[in-house]
């Protein structure tokens, strides 16, 4: 479904990824880990078209995407919940999903909107409030469900447990889940909780500073003995 | 006390227009977080519009005057914001990203070529139009003193209210609006959910220059006089009126042109009409020093 190959991208000067390659499959969830600065958000944002890579191309269901405007990538049918969450803090939370809807058909709506509410009912409880004064965790969900409301075909989600308390971590790992079972949706997940992540996941990467290092089943990652070294040690 | 009502009276008149070339100062700066200096011309440009459509509707005989107005202002706001929209693609959409001091030079460059066309096509010499519309009412009368607002005065007003009403709708609940408002907060997120930011920040310039254009016929029915410097010190005065409500706020915007309009005309009231345009810089300098976010504006100081 979605086909990465030698992808550079680079911001300024600076070389973020360094000729990536990744696969995802339709109905997979597909995890990405690595440390810190190694590229991860840099490659769903390039997927997303925002930015461009120098080198390399992004397919999308056959299609070529790699020079499409981030507003025509997610028509096609990618959606991303980015790193930081980037809710609109001065829009209410349905505003906010208001603007998930942007690139739906507006008769899909109220269809979206239900479900988005029957995934995070705390989000319905709040929809009247500015979504800045959210919590952490209803941003993170805030965040998921416009992604959401788009109908995406394939979702890409950026640290979407990071920093929340265990609970809330819980919650969304099932709502992810949840999605993929019940819905088909294709995920790719990118990760620091590595544990969690492979767990839920069919398949998953490592990235080392702006290259691929080692995929696999998610169990073959999570038995593998780099891995836990590197990514597990602690905690789990 | 009649003196007093009457000047407030015309200072509101005043503050009118200058919150509705405001507004557009407003609206451009939230959107990329620059001031559009060419947006004095496009008011410019409105005016001179303005006064040539009634000399043109006068000479194929269309008298009546509702039915001139309101051809004469599509006319003004059509053409208004195809300038406005003609600035965003030459003097902004290509330095998108370039350091911020150059969009700045070349706004400053389409405004000097905005005046220097209209002036080549134009002449340089003031032009006058008989009054539109004359009359009006007298509210008081006292020693000798009346107080009136006239007909235009109450023409002015009233439509700049129902622009307000109509622009805070569009901003506060079309998607359009929620498409300005979500390219403010964040460019990025707003294309990675499918706005396209592009049009949005075209559009935002139309939608602030159709206003100026307003502006701009309401001074050439209102004074009865244009020439193609008439942007300049409006366009400062407007300025000031946006930073002083607080830029990047539309409320802002109308509340900081009423007060640059009242202050204008009890400055020329009372002291001297010589030192009015004197008196409204210092506002922005005072504002700029002591309160740089403005009276609504939001804490962004790093942004200005
Ligand atoms: N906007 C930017 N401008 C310049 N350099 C950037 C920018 N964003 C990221 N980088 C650099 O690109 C590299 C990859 O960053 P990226 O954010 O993709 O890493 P990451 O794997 O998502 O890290 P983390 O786990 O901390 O989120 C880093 O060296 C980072 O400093
Ligand atoms: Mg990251």
């Amino acid at each position: 479904m979605l086909s990465v190959s030698g992808v550079h991208t680079y911001y300024g000067q600076v070389q973020a990824l360094r000729g990536v390659d990744i696969e995802v499959k339709q109905g997979e969830i597909v995890t990405l880990i690595g440390a810190n600065g190694a590229g991860k958000s840099t490659l769903l944002m390039t997927i997303s078209g925002a930015p461009h890579p120098q080198q390399g191309r992004v397919t999308f269901d056959g299609q070529d995407i790699t020079d499409l405007p981030p507003h025509e990538i997610v028509r096609l049918g990618i959606a991303q919940s980015p790193e930081g969450r980037r809710i609109f803090p001065r829009m209410s939370v349905y505003e906010n999903l208001q603007m998930g809807s942007v690139p739906s058909r507006s008769d899909h709506f109220d269809e979206a909107l239900e479900q988005a509410y029957e995934l995070f009912p705390i989000l319905k409880e709040r929809q009247d409030q500015r979504a800045g004064t959210l919590s952490g965790g209803e941003q993170q969900m805030l965040a998921i469900a416009r992604a959401l409301m788009s109908k995406p075909r394939l979702l890409l989600l950026d640290e979407p447990s990071l920093g929340l308390a265990p609970l809330v971590v819980r919650q969304i790992f099932n709502v992810i889940k949840e999605i993929n079972e019940r819905d088909g949706m294709t995920v790719f997940l990118v990760e620091q909780n590595a544990y969690h992540a492979l767990k839920l996941a069919h398949r998953g990467y490592v990235m080392v500073t702006g290259n691929i290092s080692m995929s696999g089943t998610g169990k073959e990652l999570l038995d593998n003995p780099e891995i836990r070294a590197a990514y597990l040690e602690g905690g789990h | 006390m009649e003196y007093f009502i009457q000047q407030l009276i015309n200072g509101l008149t005043l503050g009118a227009i200058y919150g509705l070339i405001a507004i557009g100062y407003t609206m451009v700066y939230g959107i990329i977080g620059m001031i559009n200096f060419a947006h004095g011309e496009i008011y410019m440009i409105g005016a001179f519009v303005s006064f040539i459509a009634f000399l043109v509707l006068g000479a194929v005989g269309i008298t009546y005057i509702p039915l001139a107005l309101l051809v004469v202002l599509l006319l003004a706001m059509v053409f208004s914001a195809i300038y406005g929209w003609s600035v965003e693609r030459i003097a902004y959409r290509p330095l998108r990203g370039a350091p911020r001091l150059s969009p700045l030079i070349s706004a400053i460059g389409m405004s000097i070529f905005l005046q220097n066309y209209v002036q080549i096509l134009q002449g340089a010499r003031v032009k006058a139009m008989q009054p539109l519309i004359s009359g009006g009412f007298t509210l008081m009368e006292h020693d000798g003193f009346t107080v009136t607002i006239s007909y235009l005065q109450i023409f002015i007003i009233v439509l700049t209210i129902v622009l307000m009403a109509v622009f805070a709708t569009v901003i506060g609940k079309t998607a359009l609006g929620r498409a300005q408002r979500a390219c403010e907060q964040d460019r990025v997120m707003a294309s990675l959910v499918g706005v396209n930011v592009d049009r949005t920040i075209s559009l935002t310039f139309v939608m602030g220059a159709s206003l100026a254009a307003v502006a701009g016929l309401m001074v050439t029915i209102y004074y009865g006089v244009i020439d193609f410097y008439i942007g300049f010190l409006a366009g400062i005065k407007a300025f000031t009126a946006a930073v002083l409500g607080g830029i990047g706020s539309m409320p802002g915007a109308m509340l900081g042109g009423l007060l640059i309009g009242l202050v204008e005309a009890f400055w020329s009231a009372y002291f001297s009409i010589e030192y009015k345009d004197v008196a409204v810089f210092s506002i922005l300098v005072l504002v700029l020093i002591f309160r740089p976010t403005g009276i609504l504006g939001k804490p962004e100081v790093d942004k200005v």
